[in-house]
């Protein structure tokens, strides 16, 4: 009982930083039809600066000096997500091919530029040491990482959704998921959406990273890469453009995937999770949530 | 027949060029004739092929796929274990991972055809991912895991193996990237490849034609996926071994990069695209150790020293500047006047 | 002075020329009635206007080219837009819709909720569960939200019940004593009823304009040019 209770907080921490990632995706993918494969950037970008300023910043206790890190790498990749649609994304606006080229060459010479300047070898960060410790429930031993992750995520939901429910922004964002033409037709600048829905992609991306940092303690160049193939999963089997569809799925792949490396065999929870794309894929071609563009 | 005259002519003449003690300085280290100019210049035409494999997906039936990866690894690593773990003959081993490949390609073509766009780039990518994680694995010890491993030498032919053998293997790579451009040239030349012309360029029209483009795009991708497969074989014969690179999301990344490069829905711009960053890859790789580079300042040496961050950025500025690749460079500055140009909002509702 | 001066408009989808040059002036006040049968491009016509299709030729707003000008801005400068679907956001409540159209520091909900008062009951409900009929007064609504120049109206009949057709002729009256309205209307009822001037199109051409009565009393021309008598 205490192991499948790991496992399933295990699971769910694992989604949560699913979810923080897959969201932006989808919000991107269903308002702009961008595939942005440079959300793993993002991670990347966010991770490496928090790496870097901690680093510099010495004589500092271990809890300050990792939070202004990882604020400094939240600033950095909200402000490097936005950049890459102004530049890059917005002057081939409404060719969705060209854009999503566009976000692969991104992700493969950033990538690289970061090889070079640091090397392919992880880098160590140092993490708050309550976050290493364990949490004791039904005598199962909990790291304490698993609930951060997942109070995050639901917190980032709920921010998510009165953002989207309650604000102007939020209104043009969900009118234009469903036809941006009609949207400037009402005399309303809907790139600066865009900008907006990459900044905010941008920003949940990069608390997935400072997550998945306090979880491995250390920084690589490939993480991200990594990260965003299972959330891209995610996305296809929330169905596009849906935040609660993309939670949903975020869950239910991070909970197979522990389920099955434990009670199957280690590395089985990787190819479950394909499974489970394609099973969906054969029952629902539309994804769970059915809004598919 | 005429209109392969140039073509045959370019492969005759790259036949002999193992028969030259040509130096052509800067571009290659040492002479054309030396085992390790002719091994790059294999896996230039070895790349020129398979991104043309690729781009028959891609160019000519406007299928993005992230996932091509999975069928050349199927090539190198199938290939690899049928000779090494179960000692089977070369030629043997051959055939069955054809076979393979051709039917994961159905399994898998007929799984993710299913939806289309971008859903279906992600889906490919998913199946990629998923063997890619069990290369990773090294079920049975079978694929090395990270490592990968080499290939069992007896079960080779023998005029294939050893350095003095490497003008042969040029050969194999020439006329794998021959086949690849004649099969290509003759699939998009014959009625389905008409019908995958018009699916890539409105696929409802095929639909409302009565086709069906499912069966369509499916003929295209089992094709091209084969092709990527047998390309495979010759990447083992030339690297003599698997390794778990050729496996990877990034692999058929690169693919898209040469594709876009060279030029897509042209053969000539796929197979050009796919030698000139085979080629750049590596000279690349050599140029930033040697002199000229070394004693540049850092802010400039250290991303030259990433093959890839040079190529990343080139690939970028021909998806800005030169739309169809830069095998139709006369367009330049074309694209640049359009963007200018552009008004804000001028697609049509989806 | 007209208050729009369309001259020598172009617009080409993929490959067919579907407006091929055309000009026409819309007074100001009162009603245009943009007239021709099925597929002579009467909504691409208003989409150009809105810039939301690629055009070439010279638009006039109140003296102002706004040809070259991004559809947003163009609608700014006091463009309604009832779109030929309705195109209302279905996820968003009725509520949501108008808060989205509004643009003026005082929207006129007074005005909207006077003309259509089922609007304000049915504020909290999804657009997409509302009845064509509603549809439409809710697009319609939105339009009239801010104090416009002029209102471009794409069959707002279309598919709709014989009650409410003359109910939507009745707020187009009532429309048009507030802004300049262009209309694409295939109901030559309501045309006769509210239109002052009359353009007819013919595969991408001009090729009549004039009073609209004038237009409609002349059977064997309107058999003609709209095929319908």
């Amino acid at each position: 009982m205490s192991t499948f209770l790991l496992l399933t907080i295990t699971g769910l921490g694992l989604g949560a930083m699913y979810f923080l990632i897959a969201s932006g995706l989808s919000l991107i993918y269903g308002l702009m039809g961008v595939l942005n494969f440079a959300h793993g950037v993002f991670i990347t970008v966010t991770a490496y600066t928090l790496w870097f300023v901690e680093s510099k910043i010495g004589d500092v206790p271990v809890l300050p000096r990792f939070l202004i890190a990882a604020l400094a790498g939240l600033v950095v990749g909200t402000v490097f997500a936005a950049l890459t649609e102004l530049v890059l994304i917005r002057p081939l606006y409404g060719r969705h091919i060209e854009q999503v080229l566009v976000t692969v060459g991104l992700a493969l010479a950033v990538t690289a530029l970061v090889t070079a300047i640091w090397g392919s070898d992880a880098r160590v960060v140092t993490a708050p040491a309550w976050v290493g410790q364990t949490t004791t429930i039904f005598g199962a031993h909990i790291p304490n990482d698993r609930w951060l992750e997942i109070a995050t995520a639901v917190i980032v939901l709920f921010a998510l959704e009165a953002f989207l429910r309650r604000t102007r922004y939020g209104l043009i964002v969900r009118a234009g998921v469903e036809n941006r033409a009609m949207v400037t037709a009402l005399g309303i600048d809907v790139r600066k959406a865009f900008t907006l829905v990459f900044a905010i992609g941008g920003l949940a991306a990069g608390i997935a990273a400072v997550l998945y940092t306090l979880y491995s303690t250390t920084v690589d160049p490939q993480q991200g890469t990594s990260l965003v193939i299972f959330a891209f999963i995610v996305v296809v089997i929330g169905g596009l453009g849906s935040i609660r569809g993309t939670a949903w799925a975020a869950v239910m792949v991070g909970l197979v995937q522990q389920y099955a490396n434990y009670y199957a065999s280690s590395g089985l929870g990787d190819l479950s999770v394909v499974l489970l794309l394609g099973i969906v894929l054969i029952a629902r071609p539309r994804g769970l949530s059915g809004s598919f563009a | 027949m005429k209109r392969l005259l140039v073509p045959a002519a370019i492969v005759v003449a790259l036949a002999f060029l193992p028969q030259l003690s040509l130096d052509i300085p800067y571009v290659f280290q040492d002479g054309v004739n030396t085992p390790g100019t002719l091994e790059l210049l294999a896996l230039c035409l070895l790349f020129g092929g398979l991104a043309l494999s690729y781009d028959l997906l891609f160019g000519f039936t406007g299928l993005l796929s992230f996932g091509h990866a999975l069928y050349f690894a199927v090539g190198v690593y199938v290939a690899a274990i049928a000779m090494t773990r179960w000692h089977w003959d070369f030629w043997v081993s051959a055939a069955f991972t054809a076979l393979v490949g051709f039917l994961l390609a159905i399994v898998l073509g007929a799984v993710s055809l299913r939806v289309a766009g971008i859903a279906f780039a992600m889906v490919t990518l998913a199946f990629a991912q998923a063997g890619s994680i069990l290369a990773l694995k090294n079920p049975y010890k079978w694929t090395g895991g990270e490592e990968g491993f080499g290939v069992d030498y007896h079960q080779l032919p023998a005029w294939t193996v050893g350095i003095l053998n490497t003008k042969h293997l040029y050969w194999i790579a020439l006329a794998y990237a021959a086949f690849v451009f004649v099969v290509v040239r003759w699939a998009v030349n014959s009625s389905p490849g008409h019908v995958w012309q018009a699916i890539r360029e409105n696929e409802l029209r095929v639909q409302v034609l009565g086709l069906k483009p499912y069966t369509y795009k499916l003929m295209s991708y089992v094709l091209a996926s084969v092709l990527a497969t047998a390309g495979g074989i010759v990447y083992l014969l030339l690297l003599g071994g698997a390794n778990i690179d050729v496996t990877t999301a990034s692999f058929t990344l690169t693919l898209l990069l040469m594709v876009v490069i060279g030029g897509t829905g042209s053969r000539w711009g796929a197979m050009i695209g796919g030698i000139l960053y085979t080629f750049a890859n590596h000279r690349l790789g050599d140029l930033s150790s040697s002199h000229a580079v070394s004693s540049l300042p850092s802010v400039i040496r250290t991303p030259l020293q990433q093959p890839l961050f040079i190529l990343g950025v080139l690939f970028i500025l021909v998806v800005f500047f030169v739309p169809g690749g830069l095998t139709r460079i006369g367009q330049v500055g074309v694209r640049l006047d359009r963007i200018l140009r552009r008004p804000a909002v001028q697609e049509e509702r989806a | 002075m007209p208050l729009l001066c369309v001259h020598d408009l172009h617009v080409y989808l993929g490959e067919s020329h579907i407006l091929q040059g055309i000009s026409f002036d819309v007074a100001e006040g009162g009603v245009t009635a943009l007239l021709g049968r099925n597929g002579v491009g009467k909504t691409t016509t208003l989409r150009a206007l809105l810039g939301l299709v690629d055009r070439r030729g010279t638009i006039e707003l109140a003296g102002d080219n706004i040809e070259h000008i991004a559809t947003h801005k163009i609608v700014q400068r006091g463009v309604g837009y009832v779109p030929e679907d309705r195109d209302v956001f279905s996820a968003l409540t009725v509520d949501e819709n108008l808060r989205l159209a509004e643009r003026d520091t005082e929207p006129r909900y007074d005005l909207v909720y006077d003309l259509f008062p089922e609007l304000r009951e049915r504020g909290k409900q999804a657009a997409g569960t509302l009845s064509g009929g509603q549809q439409q007064m809710l697009a319609i609504g939105r339009a009239l939200l801010n104090d416009n120049q002029v209102l471009l109206v794409d069959e707002p009949t279309k598919g709709l019940a014989p009650l409410l057709v003359t109910e939507v002729a009745l707020v187009l009256e009532r429309v048009s004593e507030l802004a300049t309205v262009l209309l694409v209307e295939q109901n030559l009822g309501v045309v006769n009823r509210v239109a002052r001037d009359a353009v007819v199109l013919d595969t991408g051409r001009v090729v009549h304009i004039g009073p609209a009565k004038e237009l409609l009393a002349d059977k064997p021309m309107v058999q003609r040019m709209l095929g319908v008598g």
